[in-house]
C-alpha cells in the first residue's frame, strides 16, 4: 500500500465531516425514524407486548439501535455515489494519493456518522426511562459490536453506492435492511411466532446481535450468543468488502 | 525530472485501442506532444477524446498499444504518471459543500505539499476568488467555478495538464478567460493537451492540432500545415460585420481579453 495511506485517508476523512457538520440534518433523519419507532412500541404497541421482567424500552432499544444503524448507511452510498456522480472522484483519481483511501475515508465517516446518530438515539432512551446495569466492561463490548454491525453495513453501501445508477438505488437498498430486526427478537420474544418464521427469525444475524446486546445492557449472563453475533458481523464484513474492492476496481480500471 | 526527459515527447501514443464490449471507441490512437506545448484533440461529441484523456490519466486501460506521460508507461507506472500530471474533466470537479479555499486547500493536502493554506490563497489571488473564497462552491457561477477547477489542477505545478473540453458550457467571457489562463499555462512551461469540440478554439490555443475521427487521427499538424492541406484561398471582399459575441463582449464592457486574444489572433496569422 502507499505510504501516504494514512495522511491521504485522514485529509479526506476529514473533508467529509466537514460535509456531515455542514448537513447535521442527516444525523437527524437517521435518528427521526428510529426514535419514531421507539415510541410507537413504548407508549402504543408496548403494553401488550409481553417481554418479560423490567421496562419493555430495555427490552425494544438494541434492535433499534441496530434500525439506527440501517438507516445510517443508507447515507453514506448516498455520499459515494455524488462523490462518483460529480467527477470529484475522478480527481482523486487522477491524483498521486493512496487510491482506496477514497473509500476508507467514506468508511470511517460513516462509522462517525453513525456513533452520534445512535448517541442521539440511546439519549432519547433514556428520557423515555431506559436504564441499564451494564458496567464500563459491558459498554464496552455493546459499542464494539455495534461498530462491527456498522462496518458490515457500511461495505454493503460502499457496494450500492458505487454500483448504483441513480440516487434513488443508491439509498433504496437499505430499505429490507431496515425490516429485518422486525422479523427477529428485537420487538417481541421469538417464542410467539409460527414456526417458518420462528427458524428464520431465530437463525438470522439481527437476532443474535440484538440478544447479545439486550444480555450485555441488563448484565444478564452471557452464552455463545455474541461469538455468534460476531461471527455474522465479521462474515458480512468480509463479503461485502471483497465484493465492494471488485466492484471498485472495475470502476477505477 | 524535467531536464531528463527532454528529449522526449512530454505525452506519446502508439496504436491505442480501446473498446467497450462490441463498440471500437479507439482504433489505433497514434500522437505525440512536445514538452511545453498545447495540443489540441479535436473532434465531435463521440469521437473517442475523453477516452484517451482517461486512459492518458490512469483512470481506464486500453485493449492495446502504448501511451508514454512524462517518460513515464502509463499502463506499469500509474503512480509516476499521476506525480506528473493534472486532469482538469469535462464536468468541474470540485467540492460542492466545501469553500473555494477548502477545495484548494485539500488539494494541496493532497499533494503532499508544504503550506497548502499559503498556496490556496496564492491561487484565489491569481484567479480573482478571494472575495468567493469563504463561499460555498455550491453558490458559484459556471465560470467561477471553472476556474476554481483549473486553480485546483495547478496546484503542485505538474508539468503536463488535461483539459477535457476546457470551455463547454461556458459563456463567452468564461471563456476568454480559460482561453487567457490555458496560454499563460503554456508560457510558464506547461505542457497542456486540451480537447475541444470547437474549431475556433483549436485555432486560437494550439501548437498542433490532431483531429480525431472514429477512432483515429486523421490529421495532425500546425495549424498553418492545416491550412496547406486547403485548396489555396481565394481573395474575396466582404464587409466585415460584428459577431454576436463581438457585440456581446462590447456592450458587457470585457475590453481587455477581446482585444488581447484578437491581437494574438492577428499575430498569429501575420
Amino acid at each position: 500500500m502507499s505510504k501516504h495511506f494514512l495522511s491521504d485517508t485522514s485529509v479526506l476523512l476529514g473533508r467529509s465531516l466537514r460535509h456531515i457538520s455542514r448537513s447535521m440534518d442527516t444525523i437527524i433523519t437517521t435518528a427521526i425514524m428510529p426514535i419514531a419507532f421507539m415510541l410507537l412500541f413504548v407508549y402504543v404497541f408496548g403494553g401488550a407486548i409481553n417481554s418479560g421482567a423490567g421496562p419493555y424500552v430495555n427490552y425494544l432499544l438494541p434492535g433499534i439501535l441496530l434500525i439506527t444503524i440501517a438507516s445510517g448507511i443508507s447515507y453514506t452510498a448516498y455520499r459515494l455515489f455524488l462523490d462518483m456522480k460529480g467527477g470529484i472522484f475522478e480527481r482523486f483519481q487522477s491524483m498521486p494519493i493512496a487510491r482506496s483511501s477514497v473509500l476508507w475515508a467514506h468508511v470511517l465517516t460513516s462509522l462517525v456518522a453513525n456513533l452520534v446518530s445512535l448517541i442521539v438515539v440511546v439519549l432519547v432512551a433514556l428520557l423515555m426511562g431506559f436504564r441499564s446495569s451494564a458496567s464500563v466492561l459491558q459498554w464496552l463490548a455493546v459499542l464494539g459490536i455495534l461498530v462491527l454491525f456498522t462496518l458490515a453495513l457500511t461495505w454493503l453501501a460502499v457496494i450500492a453506492g458505487l454500483s448504483a445508477k441513480t440516487v434513488d438505488g443508491a439509498s433504496a437498498f437499505s430499505y429490507p435492511l431496515i425490516f429485518l430486526p422486525f422479523i427477529s427478537s428485537a420487538f417481541v420474544p421469538t417464542a410467539s411466532m409460527p414456526t417458518p418464521v420462528r427458524v428464520f427469525a431465530e437463525n438470522q444475524p439481527v437476532t443474535s446481535i440484538v440478544n447479545s446486546i439486550r444480555d450485555l445492557l441488563s448484565g444478564q449472563p452471557l452464552g455463545n450468543e455474541p461469538w455468534v453475533a460476531v461471527a455474522w458481523c465479521v462474515g458480512i464484513m468480509i463479503v461485502a468488502y471483497f465484493f465492494a474492492m471488485a466492484v471498485y476496481r472495475r470502476k477505477v480500471s | 525530472m524535467e531536464t531528463k526527459q527532454l528529449q522526449e515527447p512530454a505525452i506519446y501514443v502508439r496504436g491505442l485501442e480501446k473498446s467497450y464490449k462490441e463498440l471500437e471507441v479507439l482504433r489505433g490512437v497514434d500522437f505525440a506532444v512536445d514538452p511545453g506545448s498545447i495540443f489540441a484533440l479535436l473532434g465531435s461529441n463521440g469521437a473517442g477524446k475523453t477516452t484517451v484523456v482517461r486512459i492518458l490519466s490512469t483512470l481506464l486501460s486500453a485493449n492495446s498499444g502504448a501511451a508514454r506521460v512524462n517518460g513515464f508507461d502509463v499502463f506499469t507506472q500509474g503512480a509516476s504518471v499521476r506525480e506528473s500530471i493534472s486532469l482538469t474533466g469535462q464536468f468541474a470537479a470540485v467540492d460542492e459543500i466545501l469553500t473555494g479555499r477548502e477545495n484548494l486547500i485539500l488539494v494541496a493536502k493532497l499533494r503532499h505539499l508544504p503550506s497548502p493554506r499559503g498556496i490556496a490563497e496564492e491561487l484565489l489571488e491569481r484567479f480573482s476568488l478571494i472575495e468567493a473564497a469563504a463561499r460555498k462552491v455550491a453558490d458559484y457561477s459556471g465560470g467561477m467555478r471553472r476556474r476554481l477547477d483549473i486553480a485546483m489542477s495547478l496546484i503542485g505545478n505538474p508539468p503536463i495538464i488535461f483539459l477535457d473540453e476546457p470551455t463547454t458550457g461556458l459563456d463567452p467571457q468564461a471563456r476568454l478567460e480559460v482561453w487567457q489562463m490555458v496560454k499563460e499555462l503554456s508560457k510558464r512551461g506547461t505542457t497542456v493537451l486540451l480537447t475541444t469540440q470547437y474549431l475556433d478554439e483549436a485555432e486560437h490555443l494550439a501548437d498542433r492540432i490532431g483531429i480525431l475521427h472514429q477512432g483515429k487521427i486523421i490529421v495532425n499538424g500546425t495549424l498553418a500545415e492545416l491550412k496547406a492541406m486547403l485548396p489555396p484561398a481565394k481573395v474575396e471582399y466582404v464587409e466585415k460585420q460584428p459577431s454576436l459575441e463581438d457585440v456581446f463582449l462590447a456592450i458587457i464592457g470585457d475590453t481587455a481579453t477581446t482585444t488581447d486574444v484578437t491581437a494574438q489572433e492577428t499575430g498569429k496569422e501575420s
